[in-house]
């Protein structure tokens, strides 16, 4: 095993070897979200016709996860490396597995499997069947033919690849409590960010206000609709404002004031405006679908 | 013959969909060759993690010919008619040729049809049957092609003889290749027939037939444990899924650090199988949970498994750090501190919290245990304290772990011992082959928690249908009576049903607002059903009469979303009798409940006691008597019947009722009446109706006393003085006497011997 491949050497891999493969490398969105698939890069582009070949590394957030940095692996602030291919590849396992290899997981020596694990986000509206990747009984990857995004049906069907960075760093360098990580040959994980899952936990869970986290669901909802009302419609910050939303959503449900029958009618607000998002995105030139078999014109 | 060889070759395919897949597969195939009339000498299907396949051994080389006469019309017909039956032959007219029948001559058409090739054939319904596998769920993958299976499908092979069958599907064209093991192997296999198939499978490091990989891995394990002097604890449902996840399966043993083993057995091992899939092993002596697992490779390693093994006791010291967390983090708060927060978790949306079901549970359980002679304060305290384990993580990361998790706690906390194990065995039995708890204490919380279970449900009107029983409600019940029957609980299960029943109507739960003091209001919740709103405001408003309504909205039942306050408004307005509506719908709903309940009882109480032979129309005959509610008794009494039916004596006076229950019903019929009066002792003129009337005389005198001491032996004695008599009866006397006064003692005599038998049973439920 490679066992000094740092955690910023495991995403240098990761993109150069996904460059390799002709996609484009993005940089993370600049909005707080709960998984790469928010970013639009994924959500919007799994939408419509046209091919798409991206990845990406996206900083994900989730309240409800924080530990006070006292877990070896839980975290409210981690990273995940997203690829989406549209069309899914034939051979997209392969590619996948060559991923793997190229971060220093020899599959002679390793027991790798694909375990079902579908994938279903109800506030996205979004759904796919696929895998969980296991190595060696440690779940590295989740694998997801997209069907669905937005309420909509995909066609072409994408494939995404969502890498658990920590995750994939504690394995390939041996190491069980996330903060050892090094991040460089220099610098530890914990240096980086134990102090800010200290602080983010205490917000997440006791100080963030939610009376005004409400109010910022209430605006972003409220913005989200005005912004694709009428016939000038702008999915993009419309989309920001529904990720926006989603995010007071979980930061209100890490506070712990949303009770099991509200937290439906939060979740169907949501997918809701990511409905409507992905509607109009369609709309637009880069999302336009294009019928397959566009009907003739009456003459 | 020729064999056939079918292979889909697809990305992992979910271990649970695999033996359906096959047997769907086999299925379709057969259905498609019988319907072609290709018959042939044996099929097997085999799965597994990434393939499908179907041998079909000792197919005909071709289909039989066919040949096909159909007669026409005569000759002589319209030409319409020729016509058309020409059209309908696929003929022309020159090839009809004429039968000469004694109705005259007829057109016939002769049609013969060469077999065709099996090879052609299969070409042609392989695709079709393919199509048609219903998936659990399946997916999309080709872009403008609706086509699915359950993941992206790679390759078929399809062979007839050795020879390619050639046809396409999902865009896939079948051929004679594929794939092995997919790190074990590399580059196609070409494959012909079956056994070679199999063995070069075999050589690419593929077992084929799922039920070798799992004797590979039982096998495997029982002796890797037998190294460390340790034994497997067996697991047939991870057996079978762990055979789904690997196509080469290598069983290997990893170790659990001692940190660990101070957890509850059960949630380490729970957490090995749900999340990793690992099997644990115990020791042979004690029966204790050892500090090895066996997990099932899918691969066999170039250093012999040892980063396998390393890699997964990393994972599983993660996860066990993680339950401990919850195990330890657990203890911090009591049980009893965790009732308060069952307020927040809702047990259904028209039953209110988990909350409130404990405080009926609790008060339900008192009573019972008063029954049942065990201490009311220990019941009732083991019932408040039977959920509050659904708050604490362990049991919200392993929701199986319940009851099991609440007992660790409560003896934490000093809980008393009977209460604590009661915390975790209200919940059996959890299936038909579990044992019932025996203890009074957990009978008693079992019993109060199934039964409220039922009633709540029932009430809500959300009883099983078909083979849709969401909430398990079949097996509660079945549980239930096995809980009294197996005991020995002298209940009235009536009573406590309509306890139930009260306490759940009346509870704060459902009932909409604290300002409505009638039971009434909560039931307009629980009458909701699926009838539209308009049409419920529709019927409304063509009745005048509230009551009316309030009837119609029983039998009718309204929308789940029509706004509450609007029908409680508009049912109820100003001048309506707010009580008297709300009372006849608590009656309604009691009385519907309370039938519909004792209906399921009685159901399943006949299912239970099948197994033991005990007739279903014996248990119908005596739960129509209405007023037998102790299932002992009943129980009891149903099996004196059926010792005693099976005598001599018991076959002739049951026949000997069906005669007087015949002559009955068509007398009653005749006359319009019932006879139910005295029998006129004066009026008794033949000696066999005399000597009937002292027996029945005597008889009842002795059934009654003999049914209150439930010395049921002693009834059926008592019954079966009364053959003779009977018979006696039916020879020497004719009932429909020319004397109407004689002919309606006769009767009023016989439904005397009517009403001696249903002290015991209603004997027209009696079969045979």
């Amino acid at each position: 095993m490679a066992g000094n491949l740092t955690f910023q050497d495991l995403i240098l891999t990761l993109q150069n070897f996904w460059a390799s493969k002709g996609c484009l490398i993005l940089q993370p969105y600049d909005n707080e979200m709960g998984a790469g698939t928010f970013h639009p890069a994924t959500i919007l582009r799994a939408l419509g016709p046209r091919p798409w070949n991206a990845a990406y590394v996206q900083p994900s957030r989730r309240p409800s996860d924080g530990r006070y940095g006292e877990n070896p692996n839980r975290l409210q602030h981690y990273y995940q490396y997203q690829v989406i291919l549209k069309p899914a590849p034939a051979n997209v396992q392969e590619l996948y597995l060559e991923s793997i290899k190229a971060i220093g997981l020899d599959p002679k020596l390793h027991d790798i499997r694909f375990v079902e694990d579908d994938w279903e986000s109800p506030t996205l509206g979004a759904a796919g069947l696929g895998w969980e990747v296991w190595c060696d009984g440690m779940e590295i990857t989740q694998f997801t033919y997209f069907q669905q995004v937005g309420g909509i049906e995909c066609d072409p069907v994408s494939a995404e690849i969502t890498y658990g960075l920590e995750r994939l760093a504690m394995y390939v360098q041996n190491v069980e409590f996330v903060y050892d990580l090094a991040y460089n040959k220099h610098f530890r994980y914990g240096e980086v960010f134990h102090q800010s899952e200290q602080e983010f936990s205490a917000y997440n869970f006791e100080r963030a206000d939610t009376e005004i986290l409400f109010q910022h669901f209430k605006d972003a909802e409220k913005q989200c609709r005005e912004l694709l009302a009428g016939d000038k419609q702008l999915p993009l910050p419309a989309y920001d404002q529904c990720i926006k939303a989603s995010h007071a959503f979980n930061l209100l449900q890490a506070r712990g004031v949303i009770s099991v029958t509200e937290r439906a009618a939060y979740i169907g607000r949501v997918r809701a405006l990511a409905q409507a998002c992905c509607e109009a995105w369609l709309k637009t030139d880069m999302g336009a679908y294009t019928p397959r078999f566009p009907s003739k014109e009456v003459g | 013959m020729p064999d056939l060889l079918l292979e889909l070759f697809s990305e992992e395919i979910p271990a649970r969909m695999q033996p359906g897949a096959a047997r769907d597969l086999e299925r379709l195939v057969v259905g498609a060759l019988t319907d072609r009339g290709l018959l042939f000498e044996g099929i097997k299907p085999f799965a597994g993690p990434r393939r499908l396949t179907l041998a079909v051994s000792g197919l005909p080389a071709k289909q039989r010919d066919v040949r096909e006469e159909i007669k026409g019309p005569k000759v002589d017909a319209p030409q319409a008619a020729i016509d058309g039956f020409v059209k309908k032959t696929g003929l022309t007219k020159d090839q009809l040729k004429i039968e000469k029948t004694p109705k005259g001559d007829v057109y016939l058409a002769v049609i013969e049809r060469a077999g065709r090739d099996t090879a052609l054939v299969l070409a042609e319904i392989l695709p079709e049957a393919l199509a048609k596998l219903p998936w659990p769920k399946s997916m999309r993958w080709r872009t403008g092609d609706p086509v699915r299976w359950v993941r992206p499908l790679h390759s078929i092979v399809a062979t007839l003889d050795g020879e390619v069958v050639p046809f396409t599907f999902a865009g896939v064209t079948s051929g004679n290749t594929t794939r092995g093991h997919r790190f074990l192997s590399s580059g196609a296999l070409t494959v012909k027939r079956f056994d070679d198939y199999e063995a070069a499978l075999k050589k690419a490091h593929v077992i084929l037939d799922a039920e070798d990989r799992k004797a590979i891995i039982f096998e495997g394990v029982k002796s890797a444990a037998f190294v460390h002097g340790l034994e497997m604890i067996p697991d047939e449902g991870l057996l079978n899924e762990v055979a789904g996840l690997a196509e080469y399966p290598v069983v290997l043993i990893g170790a659990i650090p001692d940190q660990f083993m101070d957890v509850p057995a059960e949630i380490l091992q729970t957490s090995m199988r749900t999340h990793q899939k690992y099997f644990s092993l115990r020791d042979p002596k004690s029966g204790k949970l050892a500090n090895r697992f066996a997990l099932v490779a899918n691969m066999i390693a170039e250093d012999g498994g040892k980063e396998i093994v390393a890699g997964n006791e990393r994972v599983l010291r993660a996860r066990l750090s993680d339950a401990k967390f919850f195990w330890d983090e657990d203890r911090k708060r009591s049980l009893e501190s965790r009732i308060a927060d069952l307020k927040g978790i809702v047990f259904h949306a028209k039953l209110g919290t988990q909350y409130e079901r404990v405080e009926r549970i609790a008060k339900l359980a008192a009573e019972i245990a008063v029954k049942i002679g065990a201490d009311p304060r220990k019941a009732e305290r083991a019932a408040r304290l039977a959920k509050a384990d659904l708050t604490t993580g362990v049991v919200g990361e392993f929701p199986e772990l319940q009851g099991v998790m609440g007992r660790y706690y409560a003896i934490h906390d000093k809980e008393d011992a009977e209460v604590s194990d009661a915390v975790r065995d209200h919940y059996k039995p959890v299936g038909p082959s579990d044992n019932v708890p025996s203890n009074k204490i957990a009978s008693s919380v079992a019993l109060a928690d199934k039964l409220d279970q039922l009633v709540g449900f029932f009430t809500a009107d959300e009883r099983p249908t078909g083979s849709s029983d969401p909430f398990a409600l079949r097996r509660g019940c079945l549980g239930f009576l096995r809980i009294v029957t197996e005991n020995g609980y002298r209940l009235n299960i009536l009573e406590f049903i309509d306890g139930s029943i009260k306490s759940i109507l009346t509870s704060e739960a459902i009932r909409p607002r604290a300002d409505w003091s009638s039971e009434g209001v909560p039931l307009i919740d629980l009458l909701i059903g699926t009838r539209s709103m308009r049409e419920m405001l529709v019927k409304a408003d063509a009745i005048e009469n509230p009551l009316v309504f309030a009837q119609q909205v029983v039998n009718f039942q309204v929308s789940r979303d029509i706004q509450r306050e609007e029908i409680i408004n508009y049912v109820l307005g100003e001048t309506a009798d707010r009580s008297s509506i709300a009372g006849f719908r608590v009656e309604q709903l009691r009385e519907k409940t309370r039938r519909l309940l004792l209906e399921f009882f009685a159901d399943r109480l006949k299912v239970a006691l099948k197994e033991k032979g005990v007739r279903h129309d014996l248990i119908d005959a005596v739960f129509a008597l209405g007023h037998e509610d102790d299932l002992v008794r009943l129980v009891a009494r149903v099996e004196a019947l059926q010792a005693f039916l099976k005598t001599d004596d018991g076959a002739n006076l049951l026949a000997g009722y069906k005669r007087a229950a015949n002559i009955l019903k068509a007398e009653e019929k005749k006359d319009a009446k019932t006879f139910i009066s005295e029998v006129n002792e004066g009026l008794l003129a033949a000696l066999p109706e005399k000597n009937l009337f002292a027996a029945l005389a005597k008889a009842k005198a002795g059934i009654a006393p003999a049914l209150e001491k439930e010395d049921f032996a002693s009834a059926m004695r008592q019954m079966a003085a009364l053959r003779v008599p009977v018979d006696a009866f039916f020879d020497g006397v004719k009932v429909n006497d020319e004397d109407p006064r004689l002919r309606e003692n006769r009767l009023n005599l016989l439904a005397a011997l009517r009403a001696a038998l249903h002290q015991v049973a209603d004997f027209s439920r009696i079969e045979g």
